[in-house]
């Protein structure tokens, strides 16, 4: 059989693994606890978390998104005006009410709160032109571009991860045809693509009599349209890189070996190991619907009015920018707010999870 | 599953000339069969170790994966306990056969904990009627290959190269398997701790009546382990023999080279047995030397080595080596 460990003459056996086992120490139990264990036990969902609380940007951003959805939540059940109601003293228009400055009151306001010495709501950002109290304007309009942002990163994921993961999983040339039509979506000029296809279906989709979407107006239907048409191949494309990547890895081979299903490979094996991936791609992508959102609605191809979003309120406070500067200041800020703290956040989630880069 | 064929009722394993030619893409629509195994053949008896030597990228990892059908046979019989195996009854023997994998990095996944690692084969073949019996089973089996059973909540990168090998014998015997593939399971692992992951082994072996082939690229891990020793270069079979045999007796001139290439810390000894160094490259498995493989390496190389391939050839007492002049 075997060489014998125990006989220590090396030239007895030429393959013998010719340890002396005469030099060895026995190891003490406190040597042996040492060999044992190991970094603290952590999930890997923890210790990502861990890791993005240490990042002070991302826990800045998340402070401001916080803050941001509680007053969108909030605002509109404190603040006593609607967003496309004009202002009335005593159920009496008031027209002077145009264009007040952020706190300012109407000399109407002023005088009924003198005259019953009580307080009535103040302006916070102002009014607009059609005297609509603009904080609200601006609160709605933040709700519709964060509707907008999520419901469309939503649309890229599902499409994405599922036309990549097939794509991925399925390789050869079924991959190949799949992800040529991926690269010529890719290759298209994609803002001008988005002009075009705004317009063509803004005139051919009556979306007013459905139920449901009708409220939101066909140009918000076919923005979404659009972000699902163009968007998801950037998805696509790194789901199945990712699929690719992880599909390689032995322990795949392993539960082949141990007679797994292919669904079983997919949901245990493949899909954990890319969902890191997915979810850190899917938050990158909402600043950028968000930050497209704004802008086809700043080149009027966006949301329709009197709905108004942050693109639309920015659009239609550049007419009297020299004379009202605030109108264009607030909401231009919330979207540089916004877009700004997802992207860190997104960034952030990246380096906390991205397993490459972990130690 | 008709009549099975049987040829050695003593054979729990029965390989015959095993082929395995991957398709290599040369050109846009032109392919050239890369010859990764070619007509390999050996037996394993129950409770047994084989052996199984060369140089890396001679396909020894391809004989152990076409073997569990991880890859389609190009050609050749595998008998598993008599039966032939086929795409038809493979996922029934897989609970019989079970693999071992080179890198004990890869072959874990990160996102499992060890407890599930080792209960998915037990969660595929619904070895368990409760959660507490799958939990027992996976504590028995951490406890089989030295692990601290409190350790089953932890992730695998928690572990060492050595522990995480642990893991993957655990897993692979879940499922009581009478034949583990055993690829290069200590190549990765530090000298120190490649002594006791192979005893590890033997000891489970004599436990549990379990049967190796055991892939190694160094005589010396495999001669402590094996029974017996098959030597491949290039795709094939050159020298088979009892491990004791193959170390006093080696035949072939590969096997020779490999011999003398272990160092030997008696000086004495390191005289006597003049260095055979080994000259030239492998040859590329796509572009194949006429005759003997190893034909462009050899100091015997004759004429006859060129034209033929030679067979492997019974010497006694079970020794065959392939070979036209030794
Ligand atoms: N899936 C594969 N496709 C194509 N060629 C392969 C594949 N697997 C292995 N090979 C080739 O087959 C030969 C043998 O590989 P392998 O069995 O891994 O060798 P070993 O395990 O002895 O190092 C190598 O030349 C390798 O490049
Ligand atoms: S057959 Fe010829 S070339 Fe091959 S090993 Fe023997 S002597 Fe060398
Ligand atoms: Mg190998």
């Amino acid at each position: 059989m075997a060489a014998n460990y125990d006989i220590p003459t090396p030239k007895k056996r030429l393959l013998s693994l010719q340890i002396n086992p005469k030099l060895f120490e026995k190891a003490t139990d406190e040597e042996k606890k040492q060999q044992d264990v190991m970094a603290q036990s952590t999930t890997f969902f923890r210790d990502g978390m861990r890791r993005l609380m240490k990042n002070p940007l991302a826990v800045i951003s998340m402070i401001i998104l916080i803050f941001v959805i509680l007053v969108m939540a909030i605002a509109p059940s404190v603040v006593p005006y609607g967003y496309d109601e004009i202002i009335t003293v005593e159920g009496v228009r008031d027209k002077e009410a145009a264009n007040l400055k952020p706190f300012e009151y109407s000399p109407k306001e002023q005088a009924y709160m003198e005259k019953y010495n009580v307080q009535v709501f103040p302006h916070i950002m102002g009014t607009d032109e059609l005297c609509r109290d603009y904080f609200i304007r601006v609160v709605y309009g933040t709700r519709v571009s964060f509707f907008v942002g999520i419901f469309a990163s939503l649309m890229v994921l599902v499409i994405g991860t599922i036309y990549g993961a097939i794509a991925g999983y399925a390789g050869g040339k079924t991959d190949l045809i799949m992800m040529r039509i991926v690269d010529i979506i890719y290759s298209l000029p994609d803002i001008l693509i988005i002009i075009l296809l705004s317009v063509v279906l803004r005139e051919t989709l009556d979306v007013s009599k459905v139920p449901l979407l009708g409220g939101l107006g066909s140009n918000m239907i076919s923005m979404f349209i659009v972000f699902g048409l163009l968007y998801w191949v950037g998805m696509a494309r790194l789901v199945r890189g990712q699929v690719l990547q992880t599909k390689e890895n032995e322990y795949v081979l392993a539960a082949k070996s141990m007679g797994a299903s292919s669904g079983r490979i997919i949901r245990k094996h493949i899909l954990p190991n890319c969902l890191s991936v997915i979810i850190i791609t899917t938050a990158q992508q909402i600043p950028t619907a968000i930050f497209t959102e704004s802008y086809l609605s700043f080149i009027g191809l966006g949301v329709s009015l009197p709905r108004p979003s942050l693109g639309s309120l920015a659009n239609a406070a550049r007419s009297g920018m020299q004379s009202y500067p605030w109108k264009l200041v607030f909401p231009a800020a919330a979207i540089v707010l916004i877009v700004l703290a997802f992207n860190l956040i997104g960034d952030a989630m990246r380096d906390a999870f991205d397993p490459k880069l972990r130690k | 599953m008709g009549v099975p064929e049987k040829i050695d009722t003593e054979n729990l394993v029965e390989l015959h000339n095993l082929k395995e030619y991957f398709p290599v893409r040369t050109g846009a629509f032109s392919t050239v069969p890369l010859k990764a195994v070619d007509g390999v053949s050996f037996n394993i008896r129950a409770g047994e170790t084989l052996g199984l030597v060369g140089e890396s990228g001679c396909g020894k990892t391809t004989v152990g994966r076409t073997m569990l059908r991880l890859y389609k046979p190009t050609g050749g019989e595998f008998y598993f306990d008599g039966e032939l195996v086929t795409d038809k009854n493979i996922h029934r023997l897989r609970k019989q056969m079970q693999m071992v994998f080179q890198d004990p990095y890869s072959s874990l996944d990160p996102r499992m904990t060890v407890e599930d690692i080792i209960g998915e084969p037990l969660d595929i073949y619904h070895l368990y009627s409760s959660k507490a019996q799958r939990h027992e089973r996976i504590m028995e089996l951490m406890e089989l290959v030295g692990l601290n059973a409190e350790h089953a909540t932890r992730y695998a990168h928690e572990f060492s190269g050595g522990q995480r090998q642990r893991i993957g014998i655990a897993r692979a015997l879940a499922v009581n398997p009478k034949f583990i593939v055993c690829d290069e399971p200590v190549s990765a692992l530090d000298v120190s701790i490649q002594a006791q992951v192979i005893n590890m082994f033997e000891d489970l072996q004599k436990k549990l009546g379990v049967a190796y082939l055991f892939i190694a690229h160094d005589l010396l891990v495999v001669h402590h382990i094996s029974k017996r020793i098959a030597v491949m270069y290039l795709g094939k079979l050159v020298e088979i023999a009892d491990a004791d045999d193959l170390n006093d007796n080696p035949i072939h001139p590969y096997t020779l080279s490999l011999l003398s290439a272990i160092p030997i810390p008696d000086p004495k000894t390191a005289r006597a047995s003049k260095r055979i160094v080994l000259e030239g490259d492998v040859p590329s498995p796509m572009h194949m030397p006429s005759g003997c493989p190893f034909r462009t390496r050899c100091r015997y190389a004759t004429e006859q080595c060129a034209k033929e391939m030679p067979p492997l050839t019974d010497r006694g007492n079970g020794h065959s080596v392939a070979c036209w002049n030794r």
